[in-house]
């Protein structure tokens, strides 16, 4: 277990190397220059190259990728480009709104889609099912700035039940969290569907009807939390899929998170803050994989880590 | 006695006319209340030597003051934290009597050292402002550094002579720009990096919260050193807020300016409700939008062609493309600038003339070429319009929608035949029409990495444009306006651009707020005059 951990850890190690490097190297080539967005447009040439040179522009690229990865070991994120502040308190200040919105989110999936997963295997074949699969096939397809604009629309401005973007109070969190809720929710039920028809199979279902239990206990007690635990380890590759949608939540709901940090950023070629962002999500990928590849055999004690 | 009074005030508000009145207060402003106002993109900065952005602009006029300023609502120049100044007869030497008892945010007095030190600051490279070259005629410019400008010299606490290299008719203009601003200098020694986020000036408010990504509140100076404003206690802005959520919520009475406008998709359901159209100011801004047309690539080095390409363009049609939310373009300067060409028609739309042309240039099949835009709405849009008026004189335009950035690598570089310049087209720092020259249209912009996207240098253009903003002589502002027409008259022959439309501006606002409608489009506030609106509940 040690070594496997050991060995998952330089492993992580390595990925984000990979992610830093292929980051950077992406927006050396990019054929826009992030000094002319800093100099503006009064600039003189001669303040263009003062800023190039200051900021260590004007070096190949092995050169500020080594100055980089040298701040980066001793947590140096650098500072923004245009705004002149740390990445890092940036990052800071954006990532409680991330992780609130993330938790919401998982929240919302599980609960939508556990229950729509387990009421379609209990139904299977029949228009109860049908019509919960197809459900989820438009949820997992929905595009989510269809899907955010169309609850900010229904619940917020028609019928004014939740505010109408912004962050602060619970009411706020409910519509992003569900936006993303409801594209997770899709995967969920398929997968909890199929687990629990694979379990409804299994002999010791078999043995607990025989044993004249009644349905709901044999579907609570004894179905149920076996089929339920391989599905909720899916929740770190979550956070991978989350990092990428939230850019256009975050965006539509006006929810101050690292998404939005991230599209500026972007938008203004403000490289350090585009590294920054990058690093923290991929982080947070690789955590997730991590928790969830460790959290396996404590739920299936058959997979041993190795 | 009157009449010969309001006379002599006449000739002498004629004599100069860039010296403005005191401006009058409104009888109907109350003070007090608070306002939100939303914009979509984060506040970068408010460091006023780094800001240049659409919603840092007024804000940071808000907080911060310079030796000028502009009656509110118009392009006319005021005394700002110079209570008067004088100017050498060979308009080489700027003197500045500054107000007395002015105090920064954090208390302590503001001085001439105080005016010295920021112009310092801003023209220092290591500072990295972008609007360091505002500030070339100043003596010292070329050398200067951590040893500050040699031109700039405190005379006493209260006086400030500033040396030009040159004669520059728009140094007055230059001190009212927010890269002028006065700060404190412990106040920047404290926050280092972090100024922009801590700022203290002497302005009509100070930053009391910053939370960042999503909030920012102003508080009123109550010290502040014009009487009677602003009228405000405190202005909300949320940033983070998507121009069509801003509407959203702005119907509903959440928000009271959404600082990005009126979103295109929703503009023409909300003019045709007459209670939301009633809270829409219109005003002009200092914008052109324009095609550059890249001298240096074949076949637009001849001017034939690109006179030809200027008759091609339906203008009318690409203005109802945006909803009727500018007028046609006939020159390079807005009809609200000085120096703009009354009179003057510009190039008709006459696609069989420009095809006569074209086989004058000995193109009578056409030619392929490449247009370049930035990729958001509308501009895509545009491009397809401006590729369909190409394709009715025979030229097949393919479109090169980029990001931004890339556009602005393209011009700079020299490697885009054409660019709409829509998303990035000119707004101009200051009302005066050589801001619309130098970088654009003049020699020094047509080099690796300018904002000349034309490549279009005529020498004795620049010379003209020199001699222009060598006449500092307050009475000779005719003749200078004159030279500058004739500057954009010359431009117009040769044809580099193709001028399409000057934008109008809408400003939507809650119906509890008060103010003239001058404030809410603010030529130089832009986009709205904070320190003189005032809520009417």
């Amino acid at each position: 277990m040690a070594a496997y951990l050991v060995r998952r850890l330089i492993q992580s190690a390595l990925i984000l190397l990979g992610v830093s490097f292929i980051t950077f190297l992406l927006l050396f080539v990019l054929p826009a220059d992030p000094v002319r967005q800093i100099a503006g447009r009064s600039a003189t040439p001669q303040t263009v190259a003062n800023i190039r040179e200051q900021l260590g522009l004007d070096q190949p690229f092995v050169v500020q990728y080594a100055r980089y990865l040298g701040g980066l070991v001793q947590g140096d994120l650098g500072r923004s480009y245009l705004q002149k502040t740390e990445v890092a308190t940036l990052i800071a200040a954006r990532l409680p709104a991330t992780l609130l919105l993330m938790a919401g989110a998982i929240l919302c999936e599980l609960v939508l889609g556990l229950t729509m997963g387990v009421i379609a295997a209990l139904r299977r074949g029949r228009i109860a099912d049908q019509a919960l699969m197809m459900t989820s096939f438009i949820a997992v397809s929905a595009p989510q700035f269809v899907v955010s604009l169309l609850l900010l629309y229904v619940f917020a401005v028609r019928l004014g039940w939740f505010p109408i973007g912004g962050y602060g109070t619970f009411a706020h969190l409910v519509l992003p969290a569900l936006t993303l809720g409801i594209l997770g929710s899709g995967w969920y039920s398929r997968m909890m569907r199929s687990a629990m028809i694979d379990v409804l199979r299994t002999d010791y279902i078999r043995t607990a009807r025989a044993k004249g239990l009644g349905r709901a206990r044999v579907i609570l007690r004894h179905a149920l939390p076996n089929a339920v635990l391989p599905v909720i380890a899916m929740i770190g590759i979550d956070i991978g899929i989350f990092m990428g949608g939230i850019v256009v939540v975050e965006s539509v709901f006006g929810w101050p998170g690292i998404g939005q940090l991230a599209w500026q950023g972007i938008q203004r070629i403000d490289i350090p803050i585009i590294m920054g962002v990058t690093l923290v999500s991929a982080c947070a990928i690789v955590i997730g994989n991590l928790l969830a590849d460790l959290v396996t055999p404590f739920i299936d004690p058959r997979i041993r880590l190795r | 006695m009157k009449t010969l009074l309001a006379s002599t005030a006449l000739m002498l508000s004629l004599a100069l006319p860039a010296i403005a009145q005191e401006y009058q207060p409104d009888p109907n402003a109350r003070p007090g209340g608070s306002i939100i106002i939303t914009y979509k993109d984060d506040v970068a900065t408010l460091d006023p030597a780094i800001g240049y952005d659409w919603q840092n602009w007024s804000m940071i006029k808000s907080i911060f003051d310079g030796l000028m300023d502009y009656v509110p609502g118009t392009t006319e120049l005021r005394p700002g934290l110079a209570e008067r100044y004088e100017i050498s007869d060979d308009g080489m030497t700027f003197t500045f009597h500054l107000r007395q008892g002015v105090k920064f945010h954090n208390g302590r007095e503001m001085t001439a050292e105080d005016v010295k030190y920021s112009l310092d600051r801003v023209t220092d490279p290591a500072t990295q402002s972008p609007g360091a070259g505002f500030f070339g005629s100043i003596a010292g410019f070329e050398a200067a550094g951590p040893d500050g400008l040699s031109g700039v010299e405190v005379v006493d606490p209260l006086t400030v002579k500033i040396t030009l290299s040159r004669p520059d008719a728009t140094f007055l203009h230059v001190m009212a720009l927010n890269f002028a601003s006065v700060v404190p200098q412990e106040a920047v020694a404290a926050a280092g990096d972090d100024f922009g986020k801590q700022p203290v000036g002497t302005g009509a408010f100070s930053l009391a919260e910053w939370t960042l990504g999503q909030r920012l509140v102003f508080q009123k100076n109550a010290d502040y050193w014009r009487g009677g404003v602003p009228y405000l206690d405190s202005i909300t802005f949320e940033v983070g807020q998507e121009p069509i959520v801003a509407l959203l919520r702005l119907q509903q009475g959440e928000v009271d300016v959404p600082g990005d406008g009126i979103p295109p998709a929703k503009f023409t359901e909300v003019m045709a409700d007459p209670e939301q159209a009633a809270r829409v100011v219109e005003g002009g801004q200092l914008h052109t939008g324009y095609i550059t047309l890249n001298v240096n690539t074949p076949p637009f080095d001849n001017v034939k062609v690109r006179q030809a390409v200027n008759m091609a363009i339906n203008k009318e049609r690409i203005t109802q493309i945006i909803n009727g939310r500018a007028v046609p373009a006939t020159q390079p300067l807005p009809p609200t600038m000085p120096g703009y060409t009354d009179g003057y028609a510009g190039y008709p739309f006459d696609p069989a003339a420009a095809k006569a042309l074209l086989a004058e240039a000995g193109l009578a099949e056409g030619f392929e070429t490449e247009l370049y835009v930035m990729n958001t709405d509308p501009n895509p849009r545009i491009a397809q319009a401006i590729q369909q008026d190409l394709a009715g004189i025979g030229i097949k335009a393919s479109i090169q929608s980029l990001a931004q950035a890339n556009v602005i690598e393209a011009g700079g570089n020299g490697s885009a035949p054409m660019i709409w310049s829509g998303g990035m087209a000119w707004i101009a720092d200051f009302p005066d029409p050589s801001n619309f020259y130098g970088p654009i249209l003049g020699c020094a912009g047509a080099v690796e990495g300018g904002w000349n996207w034309s490549w279009y240098c005529n020498e004795a253009l620049d010379a003209k444009a020199v001699e222009a903003d060598s006449i500092t002589d307050p009475a000779a502002v005719d003749a200078r306006l004159k030279l500058w027409s004739d500057v954009y008259m010359g431009v117009m022959a040769d044809a580099p651009w193709v001028p399409v439309f000057n934008e109008q501006r809408y400003t939507m606002k809650s119906p509890r707020m008060g103010g003239a409608d001058a404030l809410y489009v603010d030529p130089v506030s832009i986009p709205v005059n904070y320190d003189y609106v005032y809520v009417t509940e």
